[in-house]
């Protein structure tokens, strides 16, 4: 009589959910997504486990990736090519720049692939897909932190040793920058994943394109060194302001300009909208477009 | 009885064009062929060719309503194509329809494919949770069952090895365990049963079985027509997206699948449609024979010498070399048996044009009691002529294979073997 009780209630019209054609922009199911936070627990888990298994150093890479970047960066940029860094050692000035971009660039990278990544499961078995981008975007965040930790430590290093640091109360907004890259970071993988999707080609220009978005980012130089006739261009980047702002509130090697903050707040939040409501649609009828 | 599943007018329909094109460049062929109305390069050939309207719309489920109570145990049937995968695509909610609604209560599981999600470097217990958790079981729940799945899966000790040292055989029965210890309103079951061992099938089938008892709903999509028999009350048919039977007792819709099938079968193959390849060489008959040459008897006896006339005739007047001639036998629908292959058994064929017979004999038809469907397929250096799914249907009585008098038991299936015995 197991099955009795088990059964759920029977009122004649009450249904748990009704499968059916239509589904609006922004029926984001997240009782579901709820229902399944185990899920993304498990597969946050799956992510930053199975990325050190079988390697010699571990989570040591974690960390050791962005530190050869700023170094070899320092090297050629700073040593080489001797561009200005308002100042502070070329190492600490990169730094920086290089772990917020790689928290935005995993970001976009990582929801740009969720379809491709997980066809064969996707089109077998029904979950939230939206599980799937969380859970990469708190794998993500775990290893940031890990950098950003790191970058703590440097800047005390150079502090110490009595460079011209001054970390200003803009710090306060540090969390308030990573949310905004997170967003942004998924919004534009969401809206790339639903292209990469049914047009594979464009997941190879995208790494190029990450490439030329990272140089136009104020990772290795700040926008007053930009020519006054070229910042508008600049100012198309929604990241490169965001890098700056956390640069400059860490190493005081500029203002934080809180207009800007705020108007970066509100785009970053209408790309993460427009993400999220394609990658819905996209959802939808993935299986049929594989 | 309460209802947990309602279809109601279901349909659903694919874009031939948005299938499998992957490429900008493929995309923009196809539209400049549209514009200049010549034929899509890229469109698909074949046999679902018959359903697609001139939109290049291909329905894969037409207006199918279905309702499904609390405790049935339902088998769906039908041929390749027919539109089983997709009717259980939708319920187990991997894509949508294009029309209709599909009420449901409580959750439903799908087995599409066991695995799913296993990651190679996680071990046995990470693996578990992370699969259960992709199926829908809290962590608690998991956690609950864990020791009940490691025991059915027979797993033991290795549990806490990465899954890629595991044999394929540990990997099935692990990831069988995960998903066999759901507990699902409705489970949906496609066609698993063809993994691992015979002895863990057994015991997945009876495992299944429990699951029957206990009241669970059910809802199978298997070839295998003895199985469904045996697990299910209910049946539904469909034959190219529509229900031709709908819901009703098991036994009747089997007989009316199978009856589908040799009516398909009965019609001359020259007649058919539903065929693929080049086409210079077309089958026109298909025809087996037995010892008193009497053609088309329909039923066969085990043992009996038997003959296979495959008529074709060209259709390009031109010299063909490495001709290949194949017959695929399967029992009731797809659990295949054998296949009849002069590129296997002996040489290639040649031949002038025109019209031919080409013949297979056999001594002693190894077949057991059952109902046999026969592909048939021609090739020429390896390019398919003619291919024809379900050529004929033919039905064997067990009769005296080995000439002992004996016959074999009515309960034996599988084929017979020529054999010798003695004792040294």
């Amino acid at each position: 009589m197991d099955s009795l009780v088990k059964a759920p209630d029977a009122s004649p019209e009450k249904w748990d959910r009704i499968i059916s054609a239509r589904r609006s922009w922004f029926d984001l199911n997240l009782a579901d997504v709820w229902r399944y936070r185990d899920l993304i627990y498990l597969l946050f888990r799956r992510d930053f486990v199975s990325t050190y298994k079988q390697t010699i150093l571990g989570p040591l890479w974690f960390i050791l990736q962005p530190l050869l970047t700023t170094i070899a960066f320092a090297l050629v940029f700073g040593q080489i090519a001797k561009m200005g860094t308002s100042g502070v050692p070329p190492f600490i000035f990169y730094m920086p720049g290089i772990v917020m971009w790689g928290l935005f660039s995993s970001c976009l990278m990582r929801c740009s692939g969720v379809f491709t990544a997980n066809a064969q499961i996707f089109s077998k078995v029904y979950f939230p897909r939206l599980t799937v981008p969380i859970a990469s975007v708190f794998s993500i965040l775990a290893t940031f932190a890990l950098q950003f930790l790191m970058f703590l430590v440097f800047l005390l290093f150079f502090y110490l040793r009595g460079n011209d640091i001054r970390p200003s109360t803009a710090v306060l907004t540090f969390p308030l920058l990573v949310l905004q890259l997170c967003l942004m970071g998924v919004g534009f993988g969401c809206i790339i994943s639903s292209l990469t999707t049914r047009y594979r080609d464009l997941q190879m220009a995208l790494s190029f394109g990450m490439q030329l978005w990272m140089y136009g980012s104020c990772i290795f130089y700040s926008r007053s060194q930009i020519d006054e006739k070229y910042r508008w261009l600049l100012d198309l980047n929604p990241v490169a302001p965001i890098i700056e702002t956390f640069r400059n509130s860490f190493l005081g090697t500029g203002s934080v300009n809180y207009t800007e903050l705020a108007i970066l707040t509100a785009v970053s939040c209408i790309i993460f909208s427009v993400g999220v409501a394609i990658f819905n649609q996209v959802e939808k009828n993935f299986a049929d477009t594989i | 009885m309460s209802e947990l599943i309602r279809i109601e007018n279901v349909s659903k329909r694919y874009r031939l064009g948005a299938i499998n094109r992957g490429m900008l460049v493929k995309d923009i062929q196809s539209w400049w062929a549209r514009k200049r109305g010549k034929e899509d390069p890229h469109s698909i050939i074949g046999e679902h060719r018959k359903r697609v309207d001139k939109d290049g719309e291909f329905w894969a489920l037409r207006n199918v309503d279905l309702s499904i109570n609390a405790g049935d145990t339902l088998a769906v049937i039908g041929r390749n194509g027919a539109g089983k995968s997709t009717l259980l695509k939708i319920l187990s909610r991997t894509t949508t329809p294009t029309s209709g609604q599909i009420k449901t209560r409580g959750r439903i599981s799908s087995l599409l494919e066991v695995g799913t999600g296993f990651h190679p470097e996680l071990t046995g217990r990470e693996n578990v949770f992370l699969n259960g958790a992709i199926l829908g079981m809290s962590r608690r729940e998991v956690r609950a069952k864990f020791d009940q799945i490691v025991e059915f899966a027979e797993i033991g000790e290795f549990i806490d090895t990465p899954v890629k040292r595991y044999s394929s055989g540990m990997y099935v029965r692990l990831a069988f365990a995960v998903a066999a210890h759901l507990d699902p309103e409705v489970l949906v079951v496609d066609e698993v049963l063809a993994v691992g061992d015979a002895n863990f099938q057994k015991k997945c089938l009876g495992k299944l079985n429990d699951v029957n008892k206990e009241g669970r709903t059910v809802i199978f999509v298997s070839h295998n027509m003895a199985m469904l028999t045996t697990l299910c009350r209910f049946a539904v048919v469909l034959d190219a997206g529509q229900v031709i039977y709908p819901k009703g007792g098991i036994a009747p819709g089997v007989d009316c699948y199978l009856g589908k099938i040799s009516e398909t079968a009965r019609k001359s193959l020259s007649e058919r449609s539903d065929r693929s390849g080049e086409g210079d060489v077309r089958i026109r008959e298909l025809s087996i024979l037995n010892e008193d040459m009497d053609a088309d008897k329909r039923v066969y006896l085990s043992g009996q010498k038997v003959e296979f006339h495959i008529r074709f005739r060209s259709h390009v007047q031109r010299r063909y070399e490495n001709l290949s001639f194949a017959i695929g036998v399967y029992h009731g629908h797809s659990v295949f048996v054998g296949l009849l292959c002069n590129e296997l058994s002996c040489d290639l064929l040649s031949f002038d044009g025109g019209e031919g017979v080409v013949v297979c004999s056999m001594d002693k038809l190894p077949l057991t009691k059952g109902m046999y469907v026969l592909n048939v397929i021609v090739r020429e250096n390896g390019v398919i002529q003619d291919w024809i799914q379900e050529a004929k249907v033919f039905e064997v009585e067990n009769g005296d294979y080995f000439g002992t008098g004996r016959a074999v038991p009515e309960s034996h299936g599988g084929v017979l073997f020529e054999q010798r015995w003695e004792l040294r």
